[in-house]
């Protein structure tokens, strides 16, 4: 690792005066992808701003409608949350599937979407339950927040600090774990909404990471069961293909979990 | 360079490191604690594995000046004097370890899964909940069972305070 400034703020304004004072900073929260890729010498920032401690960036909370997480807490909170456990089920789930028992204490749902790896799991959340992604500057909906590989509409400096989730009538997701790193080789996260919208999201399948499943949606739309997708076929344009499975596998995968999430979505 | 002031193993510590150093640096490297061992340069072995403030965590990822302030203990600190910790024994006991290499970090997850789970157990739970640490040697059999041996004298142990 190169050599860096660390600074741990109390306050979002502060970090965000600090970010504005280095020449190349990185804000930090779990740290469970940017020390790896600085241990790596992928990334050298010249000043490191932890976000972990700012008590306003931590915790959930229920409100009428929406279930909102703030942007520094960690898996493991998601875990233990009663009112997360309430709210939208497959959350809880889609974190229990998350990586292990000693990245879940670590890692934060505002560095899963920020760092938008097209493989990780929180971007089919948030983009499946049309969540508002909350930053120091304004809101931004789910629909137009990721920007392919490891982009989003964060601008430099910008701050996430909390997601918001409506909350839906059902959910569901399912994820063929990769057995070593545990991303997923697909997972689909399905909704449906209040409104009688059905919403799916896929990742680890697109090489534009996280994206919407239309034929999917239109099949769950018509029937909201697991057999209703027997006879869909996916495109495999622009799916991954890569060692660990052809876009074809993936295509299948993304239908197989589908089945998967409706199951579980009840 | 910062001062980093943490406790360790119940000890008020403070270090002079520079800011990119790692927690396991601090340990092994300022402290001479070098029974958290380093295995992989991915986040993804779990030799290095202590806790912090009662959780397991990765300590090479995990920067010294994210843990001032907190309170670390890693396998130095575990046993009573002479007296092993539980888990200790009971890895010893049902041959939870070959070369050794691994078990550290894996009786510093264990005790975090025990602590989380209480007598709630089973051999599945076990095997999930390791997954963050690799063991090259072992197949993990005697590993599951050590745990679960423990699980048992964890509870007789907290019973008897
Ligand atoms: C062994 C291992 C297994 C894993 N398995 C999975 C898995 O199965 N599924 C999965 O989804 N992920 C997995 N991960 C990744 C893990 O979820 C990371 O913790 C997560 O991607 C990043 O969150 P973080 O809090 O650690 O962010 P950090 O590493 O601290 O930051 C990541 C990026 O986000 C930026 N950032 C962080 N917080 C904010 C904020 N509030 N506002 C703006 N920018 C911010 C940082 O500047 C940085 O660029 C795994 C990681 C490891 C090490
Ligand atoms: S050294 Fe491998 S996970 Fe820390
Ligand atoms: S005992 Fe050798 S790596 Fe586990």
């Amino acid at each position: 690792m190169y050599e860096t400034t660390y600074h741990r703020p109390s306050s979002v304004d502060e970090a965000a005066a600090l970010f504005a004072k280095g020449k190349e900073a990185k804000y930090l929260a779990g740290g469970h992808t940017l020390l790896p890729v600085m241990k790596q010498r992928l990334a050298s920032p010249s000043d490191v701003i932890d976000l972990g401690k700012i008590k306003d960036l931590v915790g959930i909370e229920m409100s009428g409608d929406a279930l909102t997480i703030k942007a520094a807490t960690t898996y493991f909170d998601i875990l233990q949350s009663a009112d997360a456990k309430k709210a939208i089920p497959a959350i809880v789930h889609l974190t229990s599937v998350l990586g292990d028992p000693q990245v879940r204490y670590r890692g934060t749902i505002g560095g899963s979407i920020a760092n938008n790896d097209p493989a990780a799991d929180f971007p089919a959340a948030v983009l499946a339950l049309g969540a508002t992604v909350k930053t120091n500057k304004r809101s931004i909906a789910g629909d137009g927040f990721f920007k392919g590989l490891f982009s989003t509409a964060l601008e430099d400096g910008e701050i996430i600090t909390a997601i918001s989730f409506p909350i839906p009538a059902r959910a569901g997701y399912s994820k063929m774990r990769h057995p070593a790193s545990r991303f997923a080789l697909t997972g689909v996260f399905v909704v449906k909404t209040k409104a009688g919208d059905v919403r799916v999201a896929a990742t680890g399948a697109s090489q534009n990471g996280v994206m919407r499943v239309p034929a999917v949606e239109a099949a769950l739309k018509a029937n909201w069961s697991a057999g209703a997708l027997d006879n869909v076929t996916i495109s495999t344009d622009g799916l991954l293909a890569d060692i660990h499975g052809s876009s074809a596998y993936r295509a299948n995968l993304i239908k197989v979990m589908a089945q998967r999430a409706v199951t579980a979505a009840g | 360079m910062s001062t980093i002031k943490l406790t360790v193993n119940g000890k008020a510590v403070s270090a002079e490191v520079e800011d990119r150093t790692l927690l396991v640096h601090l340990l092994r490297e300022t402290l001479n604690l070098t029974g958290t061992h380093v295995g992989c340069d991915t986040s993804q072995c779990g030799t290095c594995v202590v806790h912090i403030d009662g959780k397991a965590v990765k300590s090479c990822t995990v920067l010294a000046g994210q843990a001032a302030g907190s309170n670390v203990t890693t396998i130095e600190g575990i046993s009573k004097g002479d007296e092993l910790h539980p888990m200790q024994a009971a890895f010893r006991d049902n041959h939870g370890l070959q070369c050794g290499y691994c078990t550290p970090g894996m009786i510093m997850s264990s005790i975090d899964i025990v602590n989380r789970y209480g007598g709630k157990l089973d051999e599945e739970t076990v095997r999930h909940e390791l997954e963050g640490n690799i063991c090259r040697c072992t197949g993990y059999h005697n590993i599951v069972k050590s745990v679960l041996d423990a699980a048992g004298r964890m509870k007789v142990a907290q019973a008897a305070e």
